[in-house]
This record gives C-alpha cells, sequence and structure tokens, in this order.
C-alpha cells in the first residue's frame, strides 16, 4: 500500500515562508495569487501484511502525530491507495 | 553539584557548555553521548545548541528519540533541572517537557548577532542570581526560533510566571524592532510548571567570561550552581 501524508501549518499559524512565495509569484506577474501555504508531502510505502485498512489508517495517524506533525503548530492529512 | 551535557549527532555547542560548566564555574561536568541510558549521577542536564540530527523534518525532532532523552524526561518529572539551549529548547518542546514550539524566524533569515533581554523572573533554579528586570546581552544563532503558543497557552505561560526572558531594546522595552524573529509576546525563553525545566534561544554559555567581552551569560550557570548551594 502506499501512503501520501501532507503536513502542513495550521490556518492559525503565520506562514512566512509561504507570504514570500506569494509575494515572489505576484512581482513574476503572476495576477491573482492570494495565497500561498508551503506544507510538507511524505510518500510511504507500506509492505503488505494484511491488516485491515482501519488498522494502517490507525498506524498512520500514529506516524503522523508521533513524528510527521508537530501538533502544536502543524496539521496533517493523508490518503491511502492499494 | 553535578552538571551533564548531552551530545546528539550534530550538537555543536556542547564542548561551549561543558567549559562554562567545569572551568570557568568550576563545577563538576561530564558529557552524555545521546546513547546512554543514564544521566551519570548530573543534577542539572543540559541539551545544548546545534543541528541535532541535522534538523531534519523539523529542528528537534528526531532527537526526541534518543536514547539519553528517557532518563532526561523522567529527570525532569522529577524535578531535577533541565537546561535546552537554542536547538536544545526545540528538542525540549518537541520531547514535550516545554510547551509551544519554535517556528521558522519571521523574516526568514537565519540570525547570528546580539541581542538584548529583559529577565521576567528571578524564581527559578536558572535566574536567582539576576535581578527582576536586569538586562541581559545574549548571542542568538538560530533560524528557528520565533516561538509561537496558541493565546490559551501564552496567557497561562505569563499567569504562572513562565516567561523567563524577553527580547527588548537597551531600555528594557518590548519595541518591534527589538524582537528579531517574531516570537509571541517576545519570549526568548521560558520554564515549565514545576520551574526545574527552563528553554531559551539565546546562548548563555557564548557569553560567560569577560576576556570574550561578555559575562552575563554566566550569571544563569552560578544561579544553577547555586540552587543547590542553597539546599
Amino acid at each position: 500500500m502506499h501512503a501520501t501524508v501532507t503536513v502542513e501549518l495550521k490556518p492559525s499559524v503565520l506562514d512566512p515562508q509561504g507570504k514570500a512565495i506569494e509575494h515572489s509569484l505576484s512581482s513574476l506577474g503572476f495576477a491573482g495569487v492570494e495565497d500561498v501555504r508551503v506544507g510538507k508531502l511524505f510518500r510511504i510505502s507500506l509492505a503488505e501484511s494484511g491488516q485491515t485498512r482501519e488498522n494502517v489508517e490507525t498506524q498512520l495517524r500514529q506516524m503522523c502525530e508521533r513524528l510527521l506533525a508537530n501538533t502544536v503548530i502543524e496539521k496533517f492529512s493523508y490518503t491511502l491507495e492499494e | 553539584m553535578k552538571f551533564g551535557v548531552v551530545v546528539l549527532p550534530g550538537s555543536n555547542c556542547d564542548h561551549d557548555a561543558l567549559h562554562v560548566a567545569h572551568d570557568v564555574l568550576g563545577a563538576d561536568a561530564e558529557v552524555l553521548w545521546h546513547k546512554e541510558t543514564s544521566l551519570k549521577g548530573a543534577d542539572c542536564v543540559i541539551v545544548p545548541g546545534g543541528f541535532a540530527y541535522g534538523d531534519y523534518l523539523r529542528a528537534g525532532a528526531l532527537a526526541k528519540f534518543a536514547p539519553i532523552m528517557e532518563p532526561i524526561r523522567r529527570h525532569a518529572e522529577a524535578g531535577g533541572l533541565v537546561l535546552g539551549i537554542c536547538n536544545g529548547f526545540q528538542v525540549l518542546t518537541e520531547v514535550g517537557l516545554l510547551p509551544g514550539a519554535l517556528m521558522r524566524n519571521q523574516h526568514l533569515r537565519f540570525l547570528s548577532r546580539d541581542v538584548i533581554l529583559r529577565t521576567e523572573e528571578i524564581d527559578t533554579p536558572f535566574t536567582n542570581a539576576l535581578t527582576e528586570g536586569q538586562i541581559l546581552r545574549m548571542p542568538i544563532a538560530h533560524g528557528e526560533g520565533n516561538y509561537f503558543a496558541d493565546d490559551a497557552t501564552l496567557d497561562e505561560l505569563e499567569r504562572n510566571g513562565q516567561v523567563i526572558f524577553r527580547y527588548c531594546d537597551d531600555e528594557g522595552r518590548l519595541t518591534a524592532e527589538a524582537n528579531p524573529n517574531g516570537s509571541a509576546r517576545h519570549i526568548a525563553g521560558i520554564c515549565n510548571r514545576g520551574r526545574n525545566v527552563l528553554g531559551l534561544m539565546p546562548h548563555p554559555e557564548r557569553c560567560a567570561e569577560s576576556i570574550l567581552g561578555n559575562a552575563d551569560g554566566l550569571q544563569i550557570f552560578k544561579s544553577i550552581a547555586a540552587s543547590f548551594a542553597s539546599v
């Protein structure tokens, strides 16, 4: 199975990096860029373990909470494909 | 009393901290390798500055799984002293010994220069040799020192007197220009509820000898030693 995890700053947290990119896009002439938020993407390959999808998702959430995201400032989401 | 200075892969201020504790202060001090599972009798553990595990993923994120962290957590929970400097502060927030997080500096630049600090609380084992409101000069060297916590947490920190140092100007005023990295409420250093764990972004170990032009940081080390002398 393949999981794709996205980690990004919570909407309430200011993202100076995103702001800088937003300004750069505007100065390059791309009109209409209203907001940019920078995040991280993890592609995780999981060995076939015969576990239920539910169990795999529980594990993924634990991975995010324990390591991939700092939930003080970040939120995460994931998709899971066979 | 004895200091233990943690060496994580990528720590680079470990020997400075060891030097100040051992050679300048004259205290017993020992290195604690990251694979150790004992604190070797250290009373105060210093998690030094640097780039532990290359700051991969997030500053401090991988360091929390180092074997030495488990005894440090137990030491802190039992009331033992833990001082996190710069990267060490980042590690302590990731480990959960201190609230909040350190984010990218507001202006995205790595900052290596002196800052002015105002001492907010002297009722801690780390600041008892200072006076309330005392102005200190200390160097910073970080790209991720922008202290963040939600408003409820910040209010609680203030209510409990856990904000120990703030960035200020020469007169002790909290002007916007005096805040180098965009930290919430000018926070440069905080302690935990039990007041036995301190994290700060500035480097007291880099300004602890007058021959180097500034000995303000030595006061932190003297405070720690004094807190044991008075027991």
